[in-house]
Formats: C-alpha cells, structure tokens, sequence
C-alpha cells in the first residue's frame, strides 16, 4: 500500500515536472495552448467501476460514455473526435484524488466527470481548483458548496423540496416522520426540510438516523406505527433504502395512509426492492425514466439497447449523460485553437439545452436549474409523475443559510 | 404499552435472525475452533442461491432451503477438504486463510452476478400479519422465529442423539484418543464445516425477502454472528441462543430508548463489559481444549 502510494505520488510528480517545463512556451504563446493540441480533445472519465459505490457509480459511467460515443459518430466537435480516458478510482477517495491529477496533468483532459458521493467530489477538489480545471459533478447533493471548478449537474435541496413539500402538506397532512442514514446529506436535507415545515405550519414528529447499511428496521417501524405519521420523509440510500422498503410492506403499513417521499430512490433501488412494495410511495426528483419527452425516449432507447433491455436510467445517470452535451455545445461556442477549462466553464454559463428531463440552464453559480417532479412508484417498477414543477427551479445551494449566497463570483456572505 | 410488546417482538426477530446467522459459525468456531471469517459470505451465497433458483427456476424461498442448505454445504466441504483441513494445527492462519475466501467469494459474485442488489420475493403465503390487540406481527418474521428454533433443535439432536454427534463430541474433547478408537477425525471435521456452511446458507436463503442482497451483505452479519457466539460461550449451542435472545432484545431495547446508532454503540459497549467480568461468555462449556 505504501509502495504503491509513493510511485503514485512520484509518478504524479514526474508527470507535474514535466508539465511545468511545457508551461513556459505555453504562457508566452496565450495560455490554452497546452489543451488539446492534438488531433482530439481528452475528456477524463472518473467513476469506480469496482469497490462499494461501483453499483451506481458504473451506471454514471455506461452513461457518460454513450453520449460521448453519440457525439463522436455523429462527427465530434470541430471536426475533432473526443478521446475518453476511463480511470477506476475504485470507490476510494484517496485514489479518486490520484486519478484526478493524473487525467487533469498527464494527460491534459480538459475536463472531468466523476463522482456520486460528496466524499469523492471532495477529495478530487483541491486538485481541479489547483490546476484549474473542470470538474462535471452529475449527482444530487446536499449544498453548501460554491467552487468555481465544479459544474454541479444534480439538485440541491431547494430544487428537490421547493415543490415537494407544500405537495405533501396539503395532501397528507402536516406530521412528518424523518428516516435517513447517519451521514451529511440526509441531515442537510431533513435541516431545509424543517425550515421549509415551520413556514408550512408543519410538524417533525420524530428525526432519526440509522448507520449506513444499516438492515433492521423493525424498530423504526415500531415507533412509525405507534406514532403515526402523515408522511414518512426518507433519505435514506442504497440497501439501507432497500431493506427499509421491503420490512415497511412486511408490516403492511399502507402507502395510502402513511407513503415514504424519498429524495434518494431511484428506479435502481425500486429494482432491488420489488415493484410491489414501491408500489404507491413517492419520489422527487427532477428526472425519472418514465418521463415522456422525445429526448427522453431517445436516450431511453439508446441505453437499452447498448445496456440490455432490462437495464433502467435514473435521475444520477441522465444528468451523467446531458453533463457531456453540455460540455460539447460548451466546446463548440470556442474556438478550437483555444481551449481550455476556465473558457469551457465560462462559455457553459447561462447555455441552456433540452435534456430528457425538460429544458435545463446552467446558472452563473455553476449549478444546473432543473424540472423537479414527484413521481409515484407503481407496480411495474417505474414512477408515474403527479406533480411537476410549473418552471425551471433555480438552485440555492445555500438555501438554508440566510446571509450567504452562491453566485457567479463564488460564495458571497452579506 | 403498545410499543412496549411490539417492541419486544421486534426484538425476538432480531433475536430470530441472529441466531440462524451464528448458529452455523458456533458450531465451526466453538467445536473445531476455527475462526470461520468466511462465513458471512457463505450466508451471502445463499442468498445468491435462494436469487438464482427462484429467478431461473420459479422456486420460492421456502421450497429452495433444502437446495440451498445442499449448495451452501458442498461449497463448505470443498473450502474444508482443499484449505481449512491444512490448518487446524496452524489455528491463527486459519483467520487469515478464511478472510481471504470471503473475498474471494465476495469478488467471485461481484464479477460472476453483477455487483447490483438482487430482488428475491418472500412467499406470498407468508406475507400479512397475526394481530393480537395492538400487538403487531409480521408472518413472515414469525416463520423465521418458528424456523430458527426448529433449526436449532435439529441441531441440538444431531449433537447429542445421533452417532454423528457422539463421534464430533469425542473428537472435540480429544481428537488423538478418538481416533485411536477408530473415528475419522478429518471426515468429522469435514462433515462438520459442511453443516455449519449449509446453516449459513439457510440464513441467507431467509433474510432475503427482508434485506438487500448484494455481494458485501455478509461483512456486517459476520461481526453479529461473532459477538453473539462470544458472549454465547464457545461450543454451547444452548447458550447461543440465549445469546442470540438476550442481543436482540437489548438492541430493540436501545433502539427505541435512544436511537439505532446510540442503540448499537450501547449494545457494544455492554458487551465489552460482559466478556470482562465473563470472559468464557454466559454458558461456556466445561470442555477442556
């Protein structure tokens, strides 16, 4: 470990020396010399393909794939074919890190896309912001972020509660049930969640976290039924989700009178857990497979038949997949002699496009403004939508902090 | 009140699953003594086994536990027969040895499967609930209750009323003197492992239709199944099972007192406190080693 942690290390210092012996020419002759002097443009690609988060991280990756593949047959960008190099940072944050310098320094990517967990997109931050580069970030995530280096393609609290709460309120009732695991996300959400409650007049009658991969429920499910909630308000992820599900229709706790709104599930966990017991709860997100937009039908298609058809799209993979149209029209608004990570990013700004969601915009803060929808899970394993945001959502990934504000000039405390 | 009796139910299915979990592993690590790490991923197999005979041969969880005991098994013999029977005289590489298989195993899954959770279907027979006043119980849980005693019946029969168990008891106690009267250690021991993996697989064939089955499902329920043969006492059957019961209860105790994550570090620390004022664990046996 150590071993292979220093040649790491040295390679990356090798490569870094190297970089910095091009630099000088590169500064004289106008700065975007460096990127993609070549007959085609690398773009990186960082998702674990093995370890813990391989399960989801792998769909991201078949995704982003696709729509480079698509761009290139349909003749690439300029004229010039886009190069994907796949790195396996193997669910571990320090190799994500590893892998990110050597695709943003060896190989002079002139962009990235990686990452489902925050701990990940963390880890790869020091390095996109120290050499300038971009980073495409598909996931949902908790906020209170603000990098100047991060095209955020996923919701934030406020695109995925905004709509879902005054929904649940009016229709279920006022007390809330909070579920989810013991990590950062569900208690930022279950944080806005609250605000967004007390405007409401809504109640939390209970706020509870289980460890991550945490499998028996049986207590949780006691205390919902004594207490019994309007709504049961979950962030819970993965098997924890999973088992949750499944132990809550053992139970035969009724959707009709006491449906869990989940921020997390998606048409991958719904697979795991059985059409019949997601059956009549809710999701919110601004993307589900079911969605009926041509664009939509199109990418459905096309991974289907690439992927096998029983495989599903989610709200993580198609923001994994329009992150690189973004990317191209990005590219394709510069001049192809002057590339470089900064011009992408600040040529992606304000571009809006339609993706199989809806049309989406990128905001100056560098997040996307998304459809949110709530959609109930039925039988067949896909969501129906019953309620679909009127507008684009503009995200606020401080949403939650009064005085302070994600703009196109990074984070502004007032 | 209400809570007080469903909450006690709740604690006897947990009850209920751990010791199906750790009865395979008491009867490995408390009669032959080998630190079985391995046997997460043996219950993993059979929920693997439990996924792949209902998805290609219709088979429901109940009607596949006899196949499923049988595959578990025969993997268990072959891992003894080629790796675990090296090593009995080298008792601390066989932790090493079994860590190693499990993730094997694990990966095997991983790259032979597919590394997404499976979706297994409980019986539809069993599914509702038994309602008595406001006491709350799932059928399927009961099942696995009613089950997990029988199972450990069988095997407290095997133990002490078959000719089998009386020949594993004499090996346990003196494996030299046993053999010089004419008992094959090594076929005991063999025999032995098998049946423990196959218990293993039992479990995983049940949990299913109430967890998420993936490939690493097995590294968490091994340090269950360890704690409960601990504080159990090695080679008490009797004593896993009160194990089992006292650990599910206190857990549903904690969890609905504090919360699960308070719950869970309270469960451990307690532990820690048993095992240093009884180290041997609450029923150890008086067998000499």
């Amino acid at each position: 470990m150590k071993r292979r942690e220093f040649l790491g290390h040295a390679g990356a210092f090798g490569t870094m020396g190297l970089a910095g012996g091009l630099s000088v020419p590169a500064l004289l002759s106008g700065a975007g010399r460096a990127y993609a002097a070549g007959d085609d443009i690398p773009v990186g690609l960082l998702f674990s393909l093995t370890g813990a988060v391989a399960v989801v991280e792998h769909t991201l990756h078949d995704a982003a794939l696709m729509a480079i593949d698509e761009i290139n047959a349909a003749g690439g960008v300029h004229g010039k074919q886009l190069r994907a190099i796949v790195e396996d940072p193997a669910s571990d944050p320090a190799t994500y890190s590893d892998r990110a310098r050597r695709l943003m320094i060896r190989d002079k990517c002139v962009s990235v896309f990686g990452s489902y967990t925050s701990a990940s997109r963390q880890a790869v931050l020091p390095v996109t912001e120290q050499r300038e580069n971009l980073y495409w970030y598909p996931t949902l995530y908790e906020g209170r972020e603000c990098s100047r280096n991060v095209m955020y393609g996923g919701a934030v609290p406020n695109q995925q509660q905004d709509i879902l709460l005054p929904w649940l309120v009016e229709n279920f009732g006022k007390r809330i049930y909070m579920i989810g695991n013991n990590y950062v996300y569900p208690k930022e959400e279950n944080n806005y969640c609250r605000i967004l409650l007390n405007e409401l007049g809504g109640e939390v009658l209970h706020e509870e976290y289980v460890p991550l991969g945490h499998s028996d429920f049986s207590s949780v499910i006691n205390r919902i039924r004594a207490q019994e909630p309007d709504v049961i308000f979950s962030t819970l992820v993965g098997d924890s989700d999973v088992a949750f599900a499944r132990q809550y229709r053992a139970a035969e706790l009724d959707p009709e009178k006491m449906p869990v709104c989940s921020l997390t599930r998606s048409e991958v966990e719904v697979k795991a857990i059985g059409g019949d017991a997601a059956a009549g709860h809710f999701s919110s997100a601004p993307y589900f497979m079911s969605n009926d937009t041509p664009e939509n039908q199109r990418f459905v298609e096309n991974y289907k038949s690439r992927y096998g058809a029983d495989s599903v799209t989610h709200f993580v993979s198609e923001a994994a997949y329009f992150q690189v149209y973004q990317f191209k029209a990005a590219l394709e608004k510069l001049d192809p002699a002057n590339l470089s990570p900064t011009a992408i990013r600040d040529a992606a700004v304000g571009m809006s496009m339609m993706a199989p969601q809806g049309e989406i915009l990128i905001d100056p803060n560098l997040h996307t403004h998304l459809w949110p929808k709530v959609g109930q899970w039925q039988s067949d394993g896909q969501a129906k939508v019953i309620l679909q945001s009127e507008g684009r959502i503009t995200p606020k990934p401080y949403a939650a902090y009064p005085g302070q504000d994600c703009t196109g000039d990074g984070l502004v405390k007032s | 009140m209400d809570v007080v009796f469903n909450q006690a139910f709740a604690g006897l299915s947990i009850a209920s699953i751990l010791l199906i979990i750790a009865l395979g592993l008491a009867i490995i690590y408390g009669t032959m003594g080998v630190i079985n790490l391995a046997h997460g991923e043996f219950v993993m197999l059979g929920a693997y086994a439990t996924w792949a005979l209902q998805t290609y041969a219709g088979l429901g969880v109940v009607t596949a536990l006899p196949l499923v005991f049988v595959a578990v098994a025969a993997v268990g013999w072959i891992i003894e027969k080629v790796i675990v029977q090296r090593l009995y005289t080298r008792p601390l590489d066989t932790i090493l040895a079994t860590w190693g298989i499990g993730i094997i195993l694990q990966q095997a899954v991983r790259l032979g499967v597919g590394a997404d959770s499976r979706f297994v279907s409980g019986p539809h027979w069993l599914s509702g609930n038994i309602e008595i006043g406001a006491l709350v119980m799932s059928n399927y849980r009961l099942f696995v209750i009613a089950f997990s005693i029988m199972v450990l019946g069988a095997t407290w029969l095997l133990m002490t009323r078959t000719e089998f168990g009386m020949k594993l008891r004499a090996v346990i106690q003196n494996r030299g003197i046993s053999e010089c009267y004419g008992i094959e250690a090594k076929n005991v021991y063999s025999v032995t492992f098998a049946y423990g993996a196959g218990l293993a697989g039992i479990a995983g064939a049940l949990i299913t239709p109430l967890f998420s089955t993936i490939p690493t499902m097995g590294t968490g329920l091994v340090v269950d199944a360890f704690l409960v043969v601990i504080v159990g006492g090695l080679g008490s059957l009797m004593g896993t099972a009160a194990a089992a019961l006292l650990i599910g209860e206190v857990t549903a105790l904690f969890s609905i007192v504090i919360n699960d994550t308070l719950g869970r570090i309270a469960v451990l620390a307690g532990i820690i406190l048993l095992i240093r004022f009884r180290p041997r664990g609450l029923f150890p046996s008086d067998i000499r080693h």
